[in-house]
């Protein structure tokens, strides 16, 4: 019996060992997600310093302390030993002191406002979360989409974030750090691609009864295969004006990819002033 | 189900929202439910009338202030809980092992039913499973460690219990009346306003939180003057038993953090009620602000689960390894820095939101900091079975899984505390993970420890141990089974509450999921058959003498059960391990020389009718039935106001009576010699 759970603790081991190189945070596509694996590595480990010891010691002690076991050591009245709480509150400690100076640095390093590159190289991408697909305007190429983005591989890309609706979270897995889209807000996010590939993106914070269709697909091209995404959208019909916009703000579920080849460069800016009671362009 | 339902912007003034199309005939997974749970509550009425047992319970029970029968009572209302909430997790490990699509449909739950379903699974495992376990325990035994005869505030404790169990009542009447939050445990605003939820779900969530809520607080208050202010004489704060200092610190926390859940909830029944905009989108509305206050309640809260199940797992260490605990005075150090930090750690559940770097930090490093003092508590478990001789009951399985799953809970809860980490780890199913880990594998590992450790103290019997561990190994077995896949799968981009995912690449570790949900099922009715036939065998199982464990504190120095007095005699403390020191010196069980008057407070009707009150008053906010809400709250105060001016509230033990039910007490003693006073 014992040997057949060790069996299969083994197998199971081995089979997430192997399929770990596939996750998708520990296969990260871009420069802030190689460093939040990194960092994920970098915690564990030195927690593993007193993990191991702790799950020796928890199959250990009442294995050799156990009541059968007369030939062990026994001191009913034994409650204290300055040695043993010097190292149990030191070590954890020092080892919390390292972490935290990780993690001060790393919370500034991966501040998601942080600009990845120069701001000439910057694609700029509009987001707007709505019940329930998300809207995605490109300011200097004058596109929107709903649904589906493209990026250029090894360019920063900065996602100006809102609501129009609920609270939701934007995240691309692959690329990294998620942030919440809320109404009358804006939130930052710098995300760079450093492969050419199609990595899922979704809402992660519930937000209503069309949530889970809240999912869109990021294209990292190379840059002419962005640019001809981009003249691909801009030969759609459809043009993003008032109409439109009414039409989408409608609650729909699994909402199908949309292009549009033209869009007001101030509705970004109009969505969020709607909330604020900021009255635009005056 | 919302999505049928229609909205009424105009309620009938008699009736208020309530038609008959608020009960939900037309679902076909409810109305099964629905028959067999009225089925099943007219056969208990008949069988209770039949047995002609009303007058019983309304005397022993329902008006009782005894803080040991109010403390089987919150047990059982968890157990019965427990059954719905995990009924809940099943139904959404089922869905999601098989919602694989591109679009909705997937699966045998639409959106609108299920996102209820996990709502209301957050909401009953924490408010009405979780809490009434450690509320139910605090009472059951932190009067009986301190050597009171019962809490502070008697009435006070029977009316917290009677508005926890309203609470109860508003969530199980929404299954079959109207539909409960389809909002997330935590219900954030805008989606929980008025005009994302304009159905009665998230109404509801907020009667139902803030009447239990409020009885929350008065217990907090109560155990809190109760532990200060009543303690047997002789008895330092640095003497108490480990299990009443923790619950001490979790009843600060209580104090400290529930007016804040109260006055949240107030705001948002504001916005839904009367057209505020504390946390609407528009008006200068702030949701951020919902969010911080929300955490500020809500993390304090999980430290009011774990705090006594961690002193829960003190207590049984040093029982089991016949040791004394080793490090008392860290661990109660350890446990105030843990109360302290508690309160300053809640933005760590949205780093996401969009703080700014230095904030996040800070408050990454402060969670990072309350991993030493619970490090330290975990050492000295270690320590205290370290030169111990250590047995094995079915309680010490539950502390040693305990030790083992905690662990690793806490590892990944310092992974989600650097926020860098936490920006990939955030709202998905590694955060799931991780705090299934924490509440299954601490908080309510501990609790069942708890109850087969004290079960004896409570009704005179013991459980049955074999099975116990059984339930144990397989609660533990599918913990693992069914909560590792989760932590993969966060690992692999996949985010919390989806009710269809079109990543056939998820499946596979959903499927593992599921089964490990059904081991745990296992585990659960291990457990229901435990108590089962440890009623059957409870002759057999009879605790004679009162310490079946050779226990060390002074609640194992009274009779199962204890009298209703609890001490004839007001015991003087020696000792930390007050009862082993008495064992020791052979000063146990000496009848003193003479008794005197008990002086103890009479059963009460107050609690039960003006939480009847308040649940009419609830019911009648819900459905906008204002006639019914003037009712309610009249009925409510003006019996508050008439019990108040009730003369005779308490009563003296006369000493005939106490000598009576003492000796028969010192008789079993003489009879069945407690366990070896010395060593095992």
């Amino acid at each position: 019996m014992l040997n057949k759970i060790i069996k299969t603790a083994l197998l199971c081991t081995l089979m997430i060992s192997l399929s770990g190189c596939e996750l998708a945070l520990f296969d990260p596509k871009g420069p802030v997600g190689e460093q939040a694996k990194l960092l994920i590595f970098i915690s564990v480990g030195l927690m593993l310093i007193v993990i191991i010891p702790v799950i020796f010691m928890t199959f250990y002690f009442p294995y050799k302390y156990r009541s059968t076991n007369k030939n062990a050591e026994y001191k009913p009245h034994w409650e204290h030993s300055t040695k043993i709480e010097l190292i149990v509150w030191l070590i954890p400690c020092l080892i919390i002191i390292v972490l935290a100076t990780v993690t001060y640095q790393t919370s500034h390093s991966l501040d998601p406002r942080k600009p990845l590159g120069k701001n000439e190289d910057t694609v700029t991408i509009q987001v707007v979360a709505m019940d329930w697909k998300w809207l995605f305007i490109y300011p200097e190429q004058q596109i929107a989409t709903v649904n589906e983005i493209a990026i250029p591989v090894n360019k920063p890309i900065e996602f100006l974030i809102t609501s129009d609706t609920v609270m939701n979270s934007f995240f691309i897995p692959r690329l990294g750090s998620q942030i919440y889209a809320m109404a009358g807000m804006e939130n930052r996010l710098n995300l760079m691609a450093s492969e050419q590939g199609v990595f899922r993106g979704m809402s992660a914070n519930y937000s209503g009864f069309g949530f889970s269709g809240m999912k869109f697909k990021t294209h990292a091209l190379d840059q002419a295969g962005f640019e001809q995404w981009i003249s691909k959208v801009k030969r759609s019909p459809i043009k993003l004006d008032e109409k439109m916009y009414q039409m989408l703000s409608k609650k729909t579920k699994d909402h199908a990819v949309q292009h549009f080849h033209d869009v007001d460069p101030l509705h970004f800016k109009k969505t969020i002033e709607k909330y604020t009671g900021v009255q635009s362009g005056k | 189900m919302a999505n049928k339902a229609t909205i009424i912007t105009d309620p009938d003034p008699f009736t208020g929202k309530l038609t008959w199309d608020s009960i939900p005939l037309h679902d076909p997974v409810i109305l099964p439910v629905m028959i067999a749970v009225i089925l099943g509550g007219l056969a208990l009425l008949i069988v209770i009338t039949k047995m002609g047992k009303w007058q019983y319970l309304w005397d022993e029970w329902f008006t009782s202030v005894d803080h040991k029968k109010i403390g089987i009572m919150y047990i059982i209302a968890a157990i019965v809980m427990l059954i719905r909430g995990f009924s809940d997790a099943l139904m959404m490990r089922a869905q999601q092992a098989f919602a694989t699509a591109d679009s909705v449909g997937a699966g045998y739950l639409p959106p609108e039913h299920y996102d209820q379903i996990f709502t209301a699974h957050g909401v009953i495992m924490i408010f009405f499973v979780a809490m009434p376990l450690v509320v139910g325990l605090m009472n059951v035994i932190v009067p009986l460690q301190i050597g009171a005869r019962d809490v502070a505030f008697p009435f006070l404790n029977s009316l917290s219990f009677w508005l926890f169990v309203v609470g109860a009542i508003l969530i199980n009447i929404s299954l079959f009346l109207g539909e409960f939050a389809a909002t997330g445990w935590l219900a954030y605003p805008p989606l929980s306003g008025i005009e994302y939820s304009p159905w009665v779900g998230v109404d509801y969530w907020l009667w139902a939180l803030q009447i239990s809520g409020i009885g929350t607080l008065l217990t907090g208050v109560n155990f809190f003057v109760t532990i200060l202010r009543m303690r047997a004489p002789g008895m330092k704060l640095m003497q108490m038993p480990v299990f009443t200092w923790t619950s001490l610190c979790a009843n600060v926390l209580i104090i400290a953090s529930f007016p804040i859940l109260t006055v949240t909830l107030t705001l948002l029944t504001l916005d839904r009620y009367l057209g505020t905009h504390f946390f609407t989108n528009d008006l200068g509305g702030n949701q951020m602000m919902y969010v911080n206050l929300i955490w500020a309640w809500g993390h304090p809260e999980v430290y009011i689960l774990i705090l006594p199940a961690f002193g829960i797992f003190s207590e049984i260490t040093s029982t089991f390894s016949r040791k004394r605990l080793f490090g008392y005075t860290s661990l109660v150090w350890a446990t105030a820095a843990i109360m302290v930090l508690a309160m300053v750690v809640w933005l760590h559940h949205f780093f996401t939101m969009g703080a700014g770097a230095s904030v996040n930090a800070f408050f990454g490093i402060a969670t990072m900091i309350i991993s030493i003092p619970t490090g330290v508590k975990i050492f000295n478990w270690l320590f205290t079975m370290y030169k111990g001789r250590v047995e094995f009951t079915a309680s010490m399985w539950w502390t040693c899984s305990f030790l083992f799953t905690f662990t690793i809970g806490g590892m990944t809860g310092v992974m989600l505390a650097i926020p860098a980490a936490d920006f990939v780890l955030h709202n998905s199913l590694f955060l799931i993970a991780h705090f299934h880990n924490v509440i299954i594998g601490g908080a309510v590992f501990g609790y069942f420890a708890g109850i087969t450790y004290w079960f004896s103290k409570a009704t005179g019997f013991t459980l049955d141990e074999k099975l116990g561990k059984i339930a144990c190994a397989l609660w533990t077995i599918g913990f693992f089974i069914a909560f590792m896949p989760l932590y993969i799968l966060g690992f692999n981009g996949m985010t919390r509450r989806l009710n269809y995912y079109d990543n056939p690449d998820w499946a596979p570790m959903l499927w593992i999921a599921a089964f490990g949900a059904i081991v745990i099922l296992a585990g659960i009715l291990v457990q229901l058959y435990q108590i089962f036939i440890s009623i059957r065998d409870r002759h057999k199982n009879k605790d004679l003498t009162g310490d079946p464990w050779n226990g060390r504190t002074l609640e194992w120095a009274t009779s199962s059960p204890p009298p209703f007095y609890n001490f004839a005699t007001m015991p003087k403390i020696h000792d930390r391990d007050e009862h082993y020191y008495k064992k020791e010196h052979g000063i146990a069980y000496e009848q003193p020389e003479k008794y005197a008057p008990i002086h103890m407070p009479k059963n009460t009707w107050a609690g039960i009718v003006i939480s009847g009150f308040s649940l009419v008053l609830g019911f009648a906010f819900i459905w906008h039935i204002w006639w019914m809400a003037i009712f309610g709250f009249v009925g409510a105060i003006a019996s508050w106001i008439i019990y108040s001016f009730e003369r005779s509230k308490d009563y003296y033990v006369q000493v005939p009576e106490i000598e009576q039910i003492e000796s028969v007490h010192l008789a079993d003693i003489a009879e069945h010699h407690p366990i070896s006073k010395t060593s095992p």
